[in-house]
């Protein structure tokens, strides 16, 4: 567990993914924070971006 | 009466956002309803079942964002719809005016965000596991926020994450602190010298608001998720966070917070406890739990014995649990409420935001009162009920309770007319992520439910907690304030607000049983 007892030591640096109000609280902390702009995958078919997410489709936009 | 529809194809916007909007709608003039939501199936069901379907959002997809309204006018529907697209642009222009461009996946968010260690994740769903897996894959920790995530899907986060030595914290984890960072819904804390691991979001809120009133502070506070010490899963997390947090030097003390581990699993859980070479206090809150010390390990039965057991080992002093903070009051206060019921007025009616405290409640009340009613538990015949309005059931389609109190609201008029209530009790939650004003948004029902009850002769009582402190920005002072200003009893815990109600309810035997000790 080197890594966890390793992050305690770190700042905490935030990618956040999902619900924006999380970010925004973050921000206002000085907590260093990224907001993903992120939208369902496969059109919001849950089934397809299960397969989807197999291939680990990072586009590197 | 007129239905309108606003559709604005591929615009993905998150709940939070969009309940936001909706709330925004539903305030204007002549508007009965709204809704605000992404085409997803499951939403315009719930639309069908409030009548908001209109043709235009039955064709819909799932990410294309659905707005309706229902109005008494063509003339409102259309200002409302217009409102709604000055909303979704002035989110927009924020965003843009913030100078940034937002990235779309998580590799170009590290390009932009050097170092970046933590992945908060609240997706919906049947999406989450899927951001999680990529976000380990790249060497990040990462706290799972969301909920309705697969078992299946959690046992493999987790094998994925220890072979990493990665922390994947819940899923449905709601809160957590690394090194004084406030994750998901969290109150404003000091660092200090407790560690915890929770299986639940508002037990450590309650736990670490109790350590912040008495001085004390967080070293870290990781959350696993409520399936953690199943048999399934392992305490995979857990065990990982105590070894943590084990060989952290700023953590003097160890608390766990959840239900009791499964049978399967709680030897290993033990072990490392006994392990740990730190003074540690579990509450692992269940039925057949005895408090009492092994050695360094002190076993609790309410969460604010946790805190209260923490703060007296880290004095170096004994601790003893305690019915109430301040019996002579409370003694008072019991009798003044009981003396105003009437006839038949003998149940409690727990109305709850935080599932933990809700449960917490049930565990008080059951030995005291019998067996007690509601989601929680089986025992529909009782008088009594404990109900947790974050359970799936009353979140389908809607936020959180403590997002949006609407239903709430809802459950204590209702409960306010039932002539056997004599006790309504209710949690309030704080904090970052919570609603700005969690106690104003429920006095008013209360209010109108005791003024109902008056007017019916009957005296009806009102019994509190809030979780929180002077430093969250609803501010603990305040919330308490606005809730006493409704009539109620604001107690320093959820235990004790749980154990007032109980008395208040069960008469002179439940009151000798709690006061009898202490009170002179």
């Amino acid at each position: 567990m080197d890594e966890i007892r390793d992050l305690f030591g770190r700042e905490i640096r935030v990618i956040n993914v999902g619900l924006e109000s999380f970010a925004l609280v973050l921000e206002s902390l000085g907590v260093p924070v990224i907001h993903v702009q992120w939208v369902p995958p496969a059109g919001g078919d849950p089934a397809r971006a299960r397969l989807l997410a197999l291939l680990d489709d990072e586009d590197g936009a | 009466m007129i239905a309108r529809t606003l559709i604005k194809p591929s615009f993905y916007q998150d709940s939070v956002a969009l309940m936001g909007v909706a709330r925004e709608l539903r305030g204007g003039a002549g508007i009965q309803e709204a809704a605000a939501l992404m085409g997803t199936p499951a939403n315009r069901e719930l639309m069908e079942q409030a009548g908001l379907l209109t043709a235009e959002a039955a064709a819909a997809g799932p990410n294309d964002l659905v707005i309706v309204v229902r109005a008494d006018s063509e003339a409102a529907a259309a200002a409302a719809l217009a409102r709604a697209e000055s909303l979704l642009t002035e989110r927009r222009r924020r965003v843009e005016a913030a100078g940034r461009r937002l990235p779309r996946t998580l590799d170009s968010a590290r390009r932009q965000l050097d170092g970046a260690n933590l992945a908060l994740i609240s997706v919906p769903g049947p999406f989450a596991a899927a951001e999680a897996r990529k976000a380990l894959a790249r060497g990040l920790h990462v706290m799972l926020f969301s909920d309705n995530v697969a078992l299946e899907d959690e046992v493999a986060l987790k094998r994925l994450a220890v072979e990493r030595g990665l922390l994947l914290m819940g899923p449905d984890c709601g809160t957590a602190y690394l090194n004084g960072v406030p994750l998901g819904f969290a109150n404003a804390v000091p660092r200090g010298r407790v560690g915890i691991v929770a299986a639940s979001g508002t037990g450590l809120q309650q736990v670490v608001s109790l350590l912040a009133a008495g001085g004390e502070g967080v070293s870290q506070a990781i959350g696993v998720g409520g399936r953690d010490m199943s048999e399934s899963v392992g305490a995979a997390m857990t065990l990982a966070a105590l070894d943590a947090l084990g060989g952290d030097p700023d953590t003097a003390l160890v608390v766990v917070v959840g239900k009791p581990p499964a049978p399967a699993v709680r030897g290993r859980v033990e072990a490392r406890l006994r392990a740990l070479g730190k003074p540690a206090v579990v509450a692992m809150l269940g039925r057949a739990v005895s408090p009492g010390r092994d050695g360094l390990l002190h076993t609790v039965t309410s969460l604010e014995d946790a805190a209260a057991a923490a703060l007296a080992v880290l004095a170096g002093r004994e601790y003893r649990a305690r019915a109430f903070a301040d019996p002579d009051d409370a003694g008072r206060r019991i009798g003044e409420r009981q003396r105003a019921l009437a006839a038949g007025q003998t149940s409690v009616r727990g109305l709850f935001a935080g599932g933990t405290l809700a449960y917490e409640a049930l565990l008080i009340l059951e030995p005291l009162l019998g067996a007690v009613g509601g989601n929680l538990s089986r025992s529909a015949a009782s008088p009594h009920r404990i109900v947790d309005l974050g359970e799936d059931e009353f979140t389908r389609g809607r936020a959180h309770p403590m997002l949006d109190a609407t239903l709430r609201a809802e459950e204590i008029a209702r409960a306010g007319k039932e002539t056997a209530v004599a006790v309504l009790l209710v949690d309030v939650v704080l904090g970052h992520g919570a609603a700005s004003d969690p106690a104003g948004d429920i006095a008013p029902a209360l209010e109108a439910a005791r003024a109902h009850a008056r007017a019916n002769g009957r005296g009806l009582a009102v019994v509190a907690s809030v979780v929180g402190t002077a430093g969250d920005p609803q501010g603990l002072g305040r919330q308490v304030a606005r809730l006493e200003s409704a009539g109620a009893w604001v107690l320093p815990s959820n235990a004790q607000a749980a154990r007032a109600a109980a008395a208040i309810a069960g008469g002179a035997g439940v009151t000798q049983k709690l006061l009898g000790g202490e009170s002179r």
